[in-house]
């Protein structure tokens, strides 16, 4: 048995038939080839598949891509804007935010979602943010400075960058 | 030309995350071919069965499955046993008997990943439980369940015993002690637990015969040759792609069954096969981690002179002996742990067995076992402290080895190659401010407040290693390298080497240019396919920049030798009349007579008469064959907040001071130091895979398999003390695991210092709430301890 599915990710509609319990991780990765979400543990405690369902960080292994029919998706192949990156993605770069990778885009979308809400957040707010989230590789000191310097940066496109962190 | 900054080492961003924060990298499981196939793993309940039957018609029939493979069908083809890194045999799918709970018995494959696990469902295996040994203490037990009669002779469960230093001094050093301090202590079973699992797409070309396998490999040239034995498929016939890799921290060193599995589907099916595992899978059958049950003790002089050290110890191995390590030392190098004191004697007994639980032992950045020893020895220290009523830091400055006795040969025979270890720990006390602090948790006592100050020194011993010491199954641990200069003059540098997030494009772009003068964007850094690099063991141990990483200024050193030559037949002059400075040949006395490398790398490639006998061009390979380990160190200082109430451990500040010699990129190393300590406080409070007494596997998933997340760390304060390795090219000792060998112990020295005013001198890791409540339980609080 299949279903039709449509969702909009990262601007574009999809549209596809998939079984009713196919997984919002697997529909991203293997029928729409957006590879960037990782999956990492099953039961919603890792945090590698952060994508944002209606504007909200979600754990898409959880979420059935039924449940996001007629919905929007974004993920971190829609941080960019117009071939530039968002000063999260850059504050990564900057303050050394990711080591292996995979973790890097969940995070990514939830310090992205914090910074629409919170433009100014002091580290005990970044991390709490991402308390539901893991990082085996920067002790996540640095994913906090990333975050920082991306609120510090809110504005600036990758030409401002700042020194080295 | 001789203005501006160096063009090598330093701070730097990296190269790679341009592709990892827009999504962009390639995971194993990023790779789609056509018609790929999926494949999954029917595992075992049991920790110990007979197998009666596999009855696999109803999955065939399943319409969406294209293979089912099973221990008979891989025993037809003699592939149902494999070697391990340690010369053992472990089962790819079990035939005769399972071992341990999560064990491979079946191997599905089908057009997708849903259809391969729904067909796993209609497999039907009929088991006969057996008893199982679970308590690695009762293992060698008259009567124990044997585990490996697979092994022909074998009647018990012992795998080996193994001793360092001499028994007969330490005994008498022991026996004319003033005091003597003794410990049991269990390093916990834990797992490396990467956030990426491990996986495999095996894609086996019928026609050409040539076997292409993306993995998730920390050592992609050790797989590719362990491929070709265990399968028989020649080993030029064989292409190992390691891409990007989701973290490895010793996990992906050893080759697992489902990756058999997967290329065994593929040459069946003559299709692409992806196996990916899940989690349960990997944090239930993958490589784990220590599970050394230890019983250490230490003698003294009554005033706190350290004379010995001396550890029996029980290593629960799991029912295959799989640890990859080099031969001679099936206890890793867990001889290093006379630590980073003076002795007079040390002996360690190490006795290994088999169990009904996954195999492994060595692998989360553990450098070889070293993160054992550093624990038993930095606790016994502490315990020694304890008893003595002396300060623990006092404790450990009156007995390092002092600057003057390096080289220094340990009781053991480990050569220490460098190090000034009273100036880490002094300046690991001056950033905590050590004085104010145990006065501040001598007032916070009197308010029956538990505050506790931990302390560890480690010294690591990484780079492994010399090739007439060190192997694994015989292949000798030096690594090759390839560098190409361009005729525009950029450079295309080829390692053996496996970056899982160390940033391997970056910092080994930086040697080149360092060594050359190029600047590190105009040196391209291929790794990751064995089709593509020269031979090598890979990382693990952190080795890369001991071995290859010293390999790779070899490499630059050649080719600037012979850029040299080009250089004098350019300017007309002796070779030996040339002079070099970053970048460029210039003529002794007359500085304005030089070439830059660019301008050479073009001329190498040009019509430009060279001397007879040289051939032209500038590329040169090398083989780095260490002639020692190298030995970083570094002191660590936890403190920690204890409620008494809930034994819950809030870690307030961790001071770490790392001397990991000479630093290419200070930015890397410090992520990588970060990444160490939050390890240290996983395992020190949260991380343990236990087992209840039927052999359930009690921690198979991340809810129960607890990790430090941004909220249990604090914000790390690093320092910093450089003492170069004298015999690595550029002085670098490697960083990788210090952070994970040495904190633990400060961890836990931390929160048995916060429980002194119950008395506590030790409990087991992991410190969780229920574990440091029961430690208090039934124990008076005393409020009038003296600063220590």
């Amino acid at each position: 048995m299949t279903m039709r599915v449509a969702v909009t990710v990262n601007g574009t509609e999809y549209a596809r038939e998939v079984e009713p319990r196919l997984l919002l991780i697997h529909f991203l990765r293997d029928e729409l080839g957006l590879t960037g979400s990782h999956w990492g543990c099953d039961t919603s405690n890792c945090g590698s598949c952060v994508v944002w369902l209606d504007a909200r960080p979600v754990k898409s292994c959880t979420v059935l891509a039924a449940m996001a029919d007629g919905r929007a998706v974004r993920t971190v192949e829609g941080l960019e804007r117009d071939g530039q990156l968002d000063p999260v993605q850059q504050g990564f770069i900057e303050c050394h935010g990711l080591q292996c990778g995979f973790c890097t885009p969940g995070m990514m979308m939830t310090a992205r979602w914090l910074l629409d809400h919170h433009p100014d957040p002091d580290e005990a707010q970044i991390r709490e943010a991402i308390s539901g989230q893991i990082c085996r590789c920067t002790g996540y000191e640095n994913i906090v400075r990333s975050v920082r310097w991306a609120a510090k940066h809110a504005q600036a496109g990758p030409d401002a960058n700042g020194p080295l962190a | 030309m001789t203005d501006g900054p160096p063009p090598g080492f330093g701070p730097r961003l990296r190269k790679e995350d341009q592709r990892f924060v827009r999504g962009k990298g390639t995971y194993v499981d990023d790779v789609q071919l056509p018609g790929m196939l999926y494949g999954a793993v029917l595992r075992s309940p049991h920790p110990h069965a007979r197998i009666l039957s596999v009855d696999t018609v109803a999955a065939e029939a399943h319409p969406k499955v294209k293979a089912v493979i099973t221990g008979e069908t891989l025993a037809e083809r003699n592939l149902a046993w494999m070697t391990t890194l340690s010369a053992d045999t472990q089962a790819v799918l079990a035939t005769d008997k399972v071992r341990f709970q999560g064990q491979e018995v079946a191997f599905v494959v089908a057009e997708d990943r849903y259809s391969a696990r729904d067909a796993l469902e209609l497999i039907d295996v009929e088991y006969e439980p057996l008893p199982a040994v679970i308590d690695a203490l009762r293992a060698l037990d008259p009567g124990a369940p044997l585990i490996r009669d697979d092994l022909p002779g074998k009647t018990d469960n012992h795998i080996f015993d193994w001793e360092a230093g001499d028994a007969d001094r330490t005994a008498a050093v022991f026996a004319a002690a003033e005091v003597t301090v003794t410990q049991d202590m269990l390093y916990p079973r834990v797992h490396p637990a990467p956030l990426e699992t491990c996986g495999a797409v095996a894609d086996f070309d019928q026609v050409s015969g040539k076997l292409t396998i993306w993995v998730t490999s920390q050592a992609p040239h050790a797989h590719r040759t362990l491929y070709s034995m265990v399968t028989g498929l020649p080993e030029h016939k064989i292409r190992v792609i390691s891409p990007d890799i989701g973290g490895g921290f010793g996990n992906k060193v050893p080759i697992y069954p489902g990756y058999i599995c997967a290329i065994v589907g593929s040459i069946l099916t003559g299709k692409p096969v992806k196996w990916m595992e899940d989690r349960s899978e990997n944090l239930m059958s993958t490589c784990f981690a220590r599970d050394f049950h230890m019983h250490g003790e230490l003698a003294a002089s009554r005033d706190g002179k350290i004379r010995a050290v001396r550890v029996k110890v029980l290593a629960d191995h799991g029912a295959f002996n799989g640890v990859a390590q080099p031969s001679k030392y099936p206890a890793g190098f867990f001889g290093v742990f006379t630590g980073s004191y003076d002795l007079e004697a040390a002996h360690c007994a190490v006795t290994g067995v088999y169990t009904n639980k996954a195999p492994g032992g060595v692998a989360y950045s553990c450098s070889f076992r070293i993160t054992e020893a550093v624990y038993l020895v930095e606790r016994m220290v502490d315990v020694l402290a304890f008893e003595l009523g002396l300060d623990p830091a006092e404790l450990r400055l009156a007995n390092l080895l002092q600057p003057a006795q390096f080289p220094y040969t340990c009781q053991t025979g480990w050569v220490y190659d460098s190090g000034d270890y009273p100036r880490a720990l002094r300046l690991a006390m001056d950033m905590a401010g050590y004085e104010d602090l145990r006065k501040e948790q001598y007032s916070e006592r009197h308010r029956g407040h538990l505050m506790g100050i931990g302390i560890s020194f480690f010294t690591e011993a990484v780079g492994a290693g010399p090739r007439k010491h060190m192997d694994i199954l015989g292949f000798g641990m030096a690594d090759g390298v390839e560098l190409r200069i361009h005729p525009t003059g950029s450079a295309v540098l080829r390692i053996s080497v496996q970056t899982q997030g160390q940033g391997h494009e970056t910092t080994f772009a930086q040697i080149v240019a360092e060594e050359l003068g190029l600047s590190p964007d105009d040196v391209e850094v291929v790794h990751g396919d064995t089709d593509q690099t020269p031979f090598g063991l890979g990382t693990y141990g952190s080795r890369s920049t001991p071995v290859s990483g010293a390999a790779t200024a070899m490499v630059a050193r050649k080719v600037r030798e012979r850029a040299r030559i080009v250089a004098s037949a350019m300017l007309e002059v002796d070779p030996a009349d040339l002079e070099w400075e970053r970048g460029r040949w210039f003529v002794r006395g007359d500085p304005d007579q030089g070439q830059t490398m660019a301008q050479i790398a073009l001329a190498a490639h040009s019509s430009l008469e060279l001397p007879e006998g040289v051939e032209g061009h500038l590329d040169a390979t090398c083989v780095y064959n260490p002639p020692n380990l190298t030995y970083p160190f570094g002191a660590y200082i936890c403190v920690v907040d204890v409620d008494p109430g809930t034994g819950t451990v809030a870690v307030r500040r961790f001071i770490a001071v790392d001397d990991c010699g000479v630093r290419i990129n200070p930015m890397i190393v410090e992520g990588q130091v970060h990444g160490g300590l939050a390890d240290g406080i996983g395992m020190a409070l949260m991380e343990g895979i236990a087992f209840d007494a039927d052999g359930n596997c009690l921690g198979g998933s991340f809810m129960d398999y607890l990790l430090p997340t941004a909220l249990e760390c604090p914000s790390w304060e690093l320092g910093q003390t450089v003492t170069p390795s004298p015999h690595h090219p550029f002085g670098a000792k490697g960083v990788g695991e210090s952070a994970t060998v040495g904190s633990p112990p400060a961890v836990v020295n931390a929160v048995i210092d916060a429980l002194r005013p119950y008395g506590v001198r030790h409990a087991d890791m992991p410190l969780t709430p229920a574990q440091v409540w029961r430690a208090i339980q039934g124990r008076p609080l005393r409020t009038d301890l003296a600063i220590t």
